[in-house]
């Protein structure tokens, strides 16, 4: 009783479609639950606006579910999908593709909760700024879901591409390694996006004057809480173009997959890490609109610094991609690249969500104070150097594992 | 393809450097992080204690960093010692 090869690719479309959908639902349903939780305790303050807090609730969760949605199409698409004359390799771009949108619909989901669940906190406590609250929320949520388009984007490249006529060997891992990346850096992105749009939703409810100044100091930290994502997304994009064909199989295989999950794993720590950052300066810029300028300068140098951790896996996957390994089938020589990407990744996360917490208590002081801005980065920027000490052992014991062993 | 056990050893013990490194590194990261942010509201409202709060500030780092060395000790210990 032996099995078809397109049965197995079949097989891995219905697993792709089942990761895709099962890790799509999870952030979406978080961020409108708490959504929900928010929007309750509002009208239990003022029962009275409990419906412009019902329908901007509704509103919120609306641009929340898009993440699941666009899980939920590529989920279908899989499930329908032609297999006829594909070979193996197609089964493992599926898995990808359900990978990439399922762990990347994740942050999205969970992050476009926040402008949501603030705004109807910022409706109860101020009503008469309703439009531009909602507007604010609408703007937030989208940039929100940005990461979830990058793995989108990524999800369909995989699914439509076809690389039947590839050899399985490593192209299978370069296709995985693809969708990890760019749905694992997407998580700390959407995340790390949503802070930013929660706390200047609530700033401009309590400064509707300054809702200008809030908003363009937003667009900048969240766009800034962007770049790990896009870090992943040109991995993954490395990954499915390069041409690895003149390589030998082994271990360029576990190179490649150590390339994905470098930089996705260490993206998620500077993407959360610059949202709390941002958070931080939106609701300060919303307390102080004066101090706008020096709140934008500090959140700018200490989202930078957080980001260094990102930067490492990054290199660390350029290492693994672009410097060929000598042949070998033994399991020593394959460990090793995988575990280096491995080390590197999750090395990763700490400091940049360390960083990031650092950086928002400092931009959080330098909003009452603005005097104390060169007092305040001095020891921001000292703290900071200290929590990025074990993304560096990180990156050591990476550059031990790849250039010394 | 015959995996003999020495090399089965070696691999586990070079992938679990990865492994010990990547993870120890999450939790000093985020906690010293805490720490300096803290540090910074405490100057902010308290500029004059500075350099006191700086002090506490490293001593506390130094001693969460130690979670991370010891990870980095023993990480380095799988790859050159074992």
């Amino acid at each position: 009783m032996a099995i078809l090869e397109v049965q197995w690719v079949e097989a891995a479309a219905y697993v792709g479609a089942a990761l895709c959908m099962g890790f799509g639902a999870i952030g979406a349903a978080l961020g409108e639950g708490y959504a929900a939780g928010r929007a309750a305790q509002a009208i239990a303050k003022d029962s009275e606006l409990s419906g412009p807090i019902l329908k901007n609730m509704l509103i919120g969760q609306a641009v929340a579910e898009s993440a699941g949605i666009f899980a939920l199409v590529i989920a279908m698409l899989m499930l329908f999908v032609n297999a006829e004359g594909a070979t193996l390799v197609q089964g493992f771009a599926y898995l990808g593709s359900g990978l990439a949108m399922g762990l990347g619909a994740v942050g999205s989901g969970l992050g476009s909760g926040f402008p949501a669940a603030e705004a109807s906190e910022g409706l109860a406590s101020n009503p008469s700024t309703a439009g531009s609250l909602t507007t604010n929320m609408l703007i937030g949520a989208a940039i929100c879901q940005t990461p979830a388009i990058f793995a989108m984007v990524v999800a369909f490249m995989l699914m439509f591409t076809d690389y039947s006529s590839m050899a399985l060997w490593p192209t299978w891992a370069a296709l995985l390694g693809a969708g990890l990346s760019v749905g694992l850096a997407a998580i700390g992105s959407g995340v790390g996006s949503g802070m930013p749009a929660g706390s200047s939703t609530l700033g401009i409810s309590r400064q509707p004057a300054a809702a200008s100044q809030i908003r363009t100091n937003m667009l900048i930290g969240s766009a800034v809480s962007q770049t790990p994502a896009i870090f992943g997304m040109v991995v993954a994009f490395m990954l499915m173009f390069v041409d690895f064909s003149d390589r030998a199989a082994w271990p360029t295989w576990a190179a490649l997959l150590g390339a994905g999950l470098s930089t996705g794993l260490s993206a998620i720590g500077p993407g959360i890490g610059n949202g709390f950052t941002a958070w931080e300066a939106s609701a300060g810029v919303a307390r102080v609109p004066e101090a706008s300028g020096p709140i934008t300068t500090t959140m700018l140098i200490g989202q930078t610094v957080a980001q260094s951790t990102v930067i490492y896996g990054f290199l660390v996957s350029l290492i693994l991609l672009f410097i060929p390994l000598e042949a070998s089938t033994n399991i020593v020589d394959w460990t090793i690249p995988l575990s280096a990407g491995i080390c590197m990744g999750f090395g990763g996360i700490g400091p940049g969500i360390g960083e990031g917490i650092a950086a928002a208590y400092a931009v959080n002081r330098i909003a009452r104070d603005a005097e104390q801005r060169v007092l305040l980065t001095r020891v921001m920027l000292v703290g900071q150097a200290v929590a990025e000490s074990t993304g560096i052992y990180s990156l050591i014991v990476s550059l031990l594992l790849l250039f010394v062993v | 393809m015959g995996i003999e056990g020495a090399d089965l050893i070696r691999a586990a013990a070079l992938m679990g450097a990865g492994i010990a490194m990547g993870l120890g590194a999450i939790g000093p990261g985020v906690g010293e992080g805490y720490a300096a942010g803290k540090a910074c509201e405490a100057i902010g409202r308290n500029p004059q204690q500075a350099g006191l709060l700086t002090r506490t500030m490293l001593v506390g780092q130094a001693v969460s960093e130690s979670t991370g060395i010891y990870s980095l000790v023993v990480a380095l210990l799988l790859i050159f010692v074992v």
